[in-house]
């Protein structure tokens, strides 16, 4: 089995997020990258089914040079190859495209991209690739088991879960549920050794059309202050929201 | 030209979410002087598909023989019926982004997710939540046509009722997935649509002690949700999980019982316009974000929030 999965760098999920470059570029100081957390579900779940059924995972991003750290975590994780694309990945078009270009070129049974990425939440790269690959794609998959050629794969829908089966190869959008959280791989010692005699492959971007443009990124206005109200008037605050808030 | 608006159904019935998406569509059109055109799939009898007319679709085509989460034929038909049109526009829900980024692909159009604001003109340029809701990014469309998909309960349903006219597609092509069957948990409310949400974290101590959220809950006809920590061991189910990694909630109310207020889950649900914390700990951050609070023990609040609300619904 021949196994790709995409991985997004992204500031770790504690950072607090600020803009540069008059509002119109993320400000990356002082930032910790890590993987993607839908992508480290999918990520996870690639290395069980190699385990078990044997082949080769590669791991494809695409960025600048700065994303390194994160390809080598991959790696020390146990991907066998790490692929980056030299350019930076914020039009989810050109994300697609430069992936999909990498696919094509190279036969994967089983690509896997996290539903999202925690940065831009485009949410979209994965269901364009399906669409320029012409592979069936599933998002939101919270369960895969694999039998020779056939998938079962349970969904996440609105309120409940929908039952898929198909052929490989296919395209599916990894989130928690697809492996449990305490499955999570980390690296360990061995793994981080063998990761550093790894190559890190770098191709250049294939094409320059972009379908968005981030005009400028903004914060959020300030919640006002918090109203406290005493643990024994507990009806002060049913009165706030019905006459105040209005809400309830 | 035209606006072209999916309007998703479950089991045959349309939810806010897709009123409020054919509300969007109809101010779009406003802006740029022409109709709306709702697309549906799967099986909507007539009647349903006339609610449509309320928020502003003057043409509905109704899809019947096309499953929704069948992405490849889904994504095709509403190519095929999108020819004038210059924006599509979906709800950002689950099958919707499997949907929208194939769409997006076949007619070389920008699709733009999580949007929360309408364009000024017929050049396209939307607001859109992004870093995990921690910023706003201003994103303007290069191409022709533009998809938009608008995050729930960030715009509003408006009532603008036209005369309707109703056509029945008899597209039937399938793509490569099977569908064996959906599971859902019946009379729960969803926590993507629910207005109301209450949601509780590790301050509960344990997994027993979720009956007196669920019936806050449905008291206030509200869906349950919880925090990370609470759903990785497993107290209550993956589905329930808010915050930046889990489920986005942009409810009228969140009312957080024993959740710190971690910046992850701050993330995923500060779009709510009204949020109340409890918690024990007068520290915690919960009470930096939110509107109300009180400081104290969920056990002893709880039952009484319970007994004051079941006061002002009787």
């Amino acid at each position: 089995m021949n196994i790709l999965v995409c991985i997004s760098s992204v500031p770790d999920t504690t950072s607090k997020i600020n803009f540069t470059d008059n509002n119109t570029k993320f400000d990356s100081n002082g930032i910790q990258f890590v993987i993607n957390p839908y992508d480290e579900f999918g990520l996870t779940k690639a290395m069980m089914i190699k385990e078990s059924t044997g082949g080769k995972v590669t791991i494809i991003t695409v960025g600048n040079d700065t994303v390194e750290p994160v390809m080598r975590k991959t790696l020390a994780i146990g991907a066998d190859d790490a692929v980056r694309v030299n350019m930076s990945a914020i039009d989810s078009f050109s994300t697609a495209t430069e992936i999909a270009n990498y696919i094509q070129e190279n036969n994967f049974d089983l690509i896997i991209a996290g539903r999202e990425s925690s940065d831009y939440n485009g949410g979209v790269v994965p269901g364009m690739i399906a669409e320029i690959l012409g592979l069936p794609f599933v998002n939101a998959c919270i369960d895969m088991e694999i039998d020779g050629d056939d998938v079962k794969l349970i969904r996440e829908i609105d309120g409940g879960k929908e039952m898929i089966s198909v052929n490989l190869p296919i395209i599916i959008g990894s989130q928690k549920g697809l492996v449990e959280e305490s499955e999570l791989r980390i690296p360990n010692m061995r793994g981080i050794m063998q990761s550093r005699s790894k190559p890190l492959t770098v191709i250049e971007p294939s094409s320059t059309v972009f379908h968005t443009n981030t005009i400028s990124f903004d914060k959020p206005e300030e919640k006002g202050s918090c109203k406290l109200v005493d643990a024994d008037n507990v009806s002060q605050l049913v009165n706030l929201l019905q006459n105040e808030a209005k809400v309830i | 030209m035209s606006v072209l608006v999916y309007a998703e159904s479950w089991n045959g019935r349309f939810r806010k979410s897709t009123f409020e998406a054919v509300s969007y569509a109809n101010k779009t059109s406003e802006i740029l002087g022409t109709d709306v055109i709702a697309v549906s799939l799967e099986e909507v009898l007539e009647e349903e598909l006339n609610k449509l007319s309320a928020y502003g679709a003057s043409n509905i085509i109704s899809v019947p023989n096309v499953n929704k989460g069948d992405n490849q034929a889904a994504s095709k038909v509403i190519a095929e019926l999108s020819d004038s049109a210059n924006v599509l526009v979906f709800s950002n829900t689950l099958t919707s982004k499997m949907i929208a980024p194939r769409l997006s692909i076949k007619l070389n159009a920008a699709c733009i997710t999580n949007v929360i604001s309408i364009t000024e003109s017929d050049s396209i340029c939307v607001s859109r939540k992004s870093f995990s809701s921690k910023a706003i990014e201003v994103t303007e469309s290069n191409t022709e046509k533009t998809i938009i998909c608008i995050a729930p309960n960030s715009f509003g349903v408006i009532e603008h009722a036209v005369d309707c006219n109703i056509e029945i597609s008899n597209f039937s092509e399938k793509g490569s997935l099977s569908f064996n069957g959906q599971e859902t948990a019946s009379g729960k409310i969803s926590i993507s649509e629910a207005e109301i949400v209450v949601s509780a974290g590790r301050g509960l101590k344990g997994p027993e002690n979720w009956g007196m959220i669920e019936e806050l809950a449905d008291l206030l006809g509200a869906a349950t949700a919880c925090s990370k920590p609470v759903s990785d061991i497993g107290w209550r189910p993956h589905s329930e999980h808010v915050g930046q990694t889990g489920k986005a909630v942009a409810a009228d109310l969140y009312i957080a019982i024993g959740i710190s207020g971690a910046i992850q889950h701050l993330a995923g649900v500060n779009s709510s316009k009204v949020m109340v914390a409890i918690n024990t700990d007068p520290e915690a951050p919960f009470f930096k974000a939110a509107d109300y609070g009180i400081v104290g023990d969920a056990f002893e609040v709880i039952p009484k929030l319970i007994e004051e609300i079941k006061k002002i619904k009787n």
